[in-house]
């Protein structure tokens, strides 16, 4: 901040001689948009009636959000035989949608969090909508391990309580650490969402015209006067929870790959895991953010401030970490033929050439193949393009997940006990509800509160920089 | 302060560009005000010193946090596992910090955050859902693109005819009295 003030006397003499051309940098905000369209626009989206489509929407989402309610009612009312798990596959869908939920949670951290660290400014039109899809992919997540536990009303002994018998959890297993990764994972993550919010609540509750409309957005906003003194603890918290965020995320993914890699299975036992699933999960999470955004933009006209320049950024962020995920895929393999180890070298043909290969050759087209579309300007630059390879990436992350959790348990050391994983119907309602339960809560966001941080695109509007000319 | 001004608030005024309400705070700030603040739609780049405010104190309570997350994550885990019921796991230590150090690290982080979040609410002073600027017909402006400069009565300095002529020798325009 300190910089911006001084830099006319501390400017170099030389440089008012040969003055150097302007860097040219791509435009944030395009059309020249003042700070009064940024408030229209934006509040405008929470003021109007509310449209036809978000009526259809919210019917169709509550509808589809109703078959994780029956799933869970048939699990918990029957039991846990109704998933497909048996021996040797204990953790079928219920990791892999865990993990994939968690993972997509991932981008929004990343932009709200590391992005601001690394002064991106072209995370502010996107990163308020990426936060409020961590913490609901978060919500979606938590469902699966409670439920697998087996008998839910037990779920209290997650946390560190002691059980009748006077036992406490045991913090040496990664089930554990675990627990408290991602519930530390959505607090930190609501907290910063709230945060960053109250600002953009104050605008909303000052536009109101109703007076149950001033009531609610009043008591959100907490009294926010934006005075340079609120704003100055503010962005000092602001900073700091990004900087604790940051730290935080890549810890989420970290423990949830330690579920796996501290374990002694083939496959699963890796160092690579860390990293790896990190990569992965910004990967698809910046995916599921194009997905929801990209349509967004189009309902709601927001091409000014989500122009191409962002689309690019977060396709080519999509292109490098699917490179990076590739590249893992690669390493697993020359890893498992190096070490001499004959359970791991048969656990990765067995991955690519068993019986679960067409799950393998889905991830790899998926995640490897589709993303390198995004070399090419022109893919990037059609949207509809852009939106289907993002599903594509999304369905390819799903299966990563599920390559790695059901071709490691099903085909262990003991021929004797391998078997073949299938889900059944209740796991399929489950799995598909969650994606009705996300677009619910997210769609009360979109119509309830602001979308865009209105003061974070202001702040990086041309015309913001009191030192302009 | 003279009993006239016990019912008034300040005085306030408006801008229209960042880089006005940014000089007009540098020549309040060597005016020597000392209770007066400066209302924007976003934070100005720079602002903390044209207004001469001190780093904000939010770190300090971030770090309190992040400590007594620390101390109660080994806390939390010593006493479980290794004091009121111990496991034997493997025949290691009853604890030590490594084996849950992830319960550790997530704790700070989490102590931390509280520390920061609540931090920034208590020292703005959050919430305050009444305070004599919601009055103001043209402070609803202040949240969508317009700048404010408030002279606050607390202030020593203070004196309401004064006040108004130093706010329009600033370039300020709608200079208002707030009442309290």
């Amino acid at each position: 901040m300190a910089h911006a003030h001084d830099s006319s006397s501390e400017r170099p003499a030389i440089l008012d001689k040969v003055r150097p051309a302007e860097l040219p940098r791509p435009k944030l905000i395009l059309n020249d948009r003042g700070f009064h369209w940024i408030t229209d626009k934006v509040c405008g989206i929470v003021e109007e009636p509310t449209p036809l489509w978000w009526k259809v929407l919210f019917g169709v989402a509550l509808f589809i959000a109703s078959f994780t309610g029956l799933g869970l009612f048939y699990l918990v009312s029957t039991g846990t035989g109704t998933w497909g798990l048996r021996s040797p596959v204990g953790w079928g869908w219920a990791i892999v949608n865990f993990v994939f939920w968690v993972g997509i949670g991932h981008a929004g951290t990343l932009i709200s969090a590391i992005l601001c660290l690394l002064r991106q400014k072209w995370r502010t039109s996107i990163n308020r909508a990426a936060e409020a899809m961590t913490i609901f992919a978060v919500m979606c997540a938590g469902i699966f391990p409670l439920f697998h536990v087996g008998r839910v009303w037990f779920g209290w002994w997650l946390l560190p309580l002691p059980n009748q018998n006077g036992i406490w959890p045991q913090f040496r297993s990664p089930l554990e650490w675990d627990v408290f990764a991602v519930s530390t994972y959505f607090t930190v993550s609501t907290l910063f969402w709230y945060m960053g919010m109250v600002p953009d609540l104050g605008v909303i509750r000052d536009r109101a015209k109703t007076w149950w409309r001033k009531a609610f957005y009043s008591v959100l906003a907490l009294g926010w006067r934006s005075g340079n003194r609120q704003w100055s603890n503010f962005e000092m918290a602001y900073l700091l929870l990004a900087g604790l965020s940051t730290p935080l995320v890549l810890s989420v993914h970290t423990i949830v790959s330690f579920d796996f890699a501290v374990s002694n299975v083939p496959g699963w036992h890796t160092t690579i895991f860390p990293p790896y699933f990190v990569a992965g999960a910004i990967f698809s999470g910046f995916a599921m953010v194009l997905t929801l955004m990209l349509p967004l933009r189009a309902i709601y006209r927001l091409h000014d401030v989500i122009n191409q320049y962002h689309i690019d950024n977060m396709c080519k962020i999509i292109l490098a970490t699917g490179t990076m995920v590739g590249y893992a895929y690669a390493t697993e393999f020359f890893i498992a033929a190096y070490s001499g180890n004959v359970y791991e070298k048969f656990a990765f043909i067995n991955r690519a050439f068993g019986q679960y290969s067409w799950a393998y050759w889905i991830m790899v087209s998926c995640n490897v193949i589709t993303p390198q579309l995004f070399w090419f300007k022109k893919v990037r630059e059609n949207h509809s393009l852009v939106w289907i390879i993002c599903i594509f990436v999304n369905v390819g992350m799903w299966f990563e997940r599920f390559v790695i959790t059901c071709t490691s348990l099903a085909n262990d050391y003991l021929p004797s006990s391998w078997g073949y994983y299938s889900p059944t119907i209740v796991d399929i309602f489950t799995f598909f509800g969650t994606f009705g339960f996300f677009s619910v809560l997210f769609l009360l966001f979109i119509r309830f509160l602001p979308l865009l941080p209105m003061a974070e695109i202001k702040m990086v509007a041309p015309q913001a920089d009191p030192h302009a000319h | 302060m003279n009993e006239r001004n016990e019912r008034i608030f300040g005085v306030a005024c408006t801008f229209r560009k960042p880089a006005d309400v940014f000089h007009a705070a540098e020549k309040v700030r060597d005016a020597g005000w000392t209770r007066w603040d400066v209302h924007t739609p976003f934070p100005i780049h720079g602002m903390d010193q044209a207004m001469g405010l001190p780093r904000s104190k939010v770190p300090r309570l971030t770090l309190l946090g992040g400590v007594t997350g620390f101390i109660t994550g080994c806390l939390l885990t010593w006493y479980m596992n290794s004091y009121d019921y111990p496991l034997i796991v493997g025949g290691k230590p009853y604890w030590s910090a490594i084996y849950p150090f992830p319960v550790l690290y997530e704790c700070t982080i989490l102590f931390a955050a509280f520390g920061t979040f609540f931090g920034q609410f208590i020292l703005n002073r959050l919430p305050h859902h009444h305070h004599p600027l919601f009055e103001l017909p043209n402070f609803a402006r202040v949240s969508d693109d317009t700048f404010m400069v408030v002279l606050e009565a607390q202030d020593p300095k203070f004196h309401v005819d004064d006040s108004r002529n130093f706010l329009q020798s600033l370039g300020g325009q709608e200079i208002t009295v707030i009442r309290d």
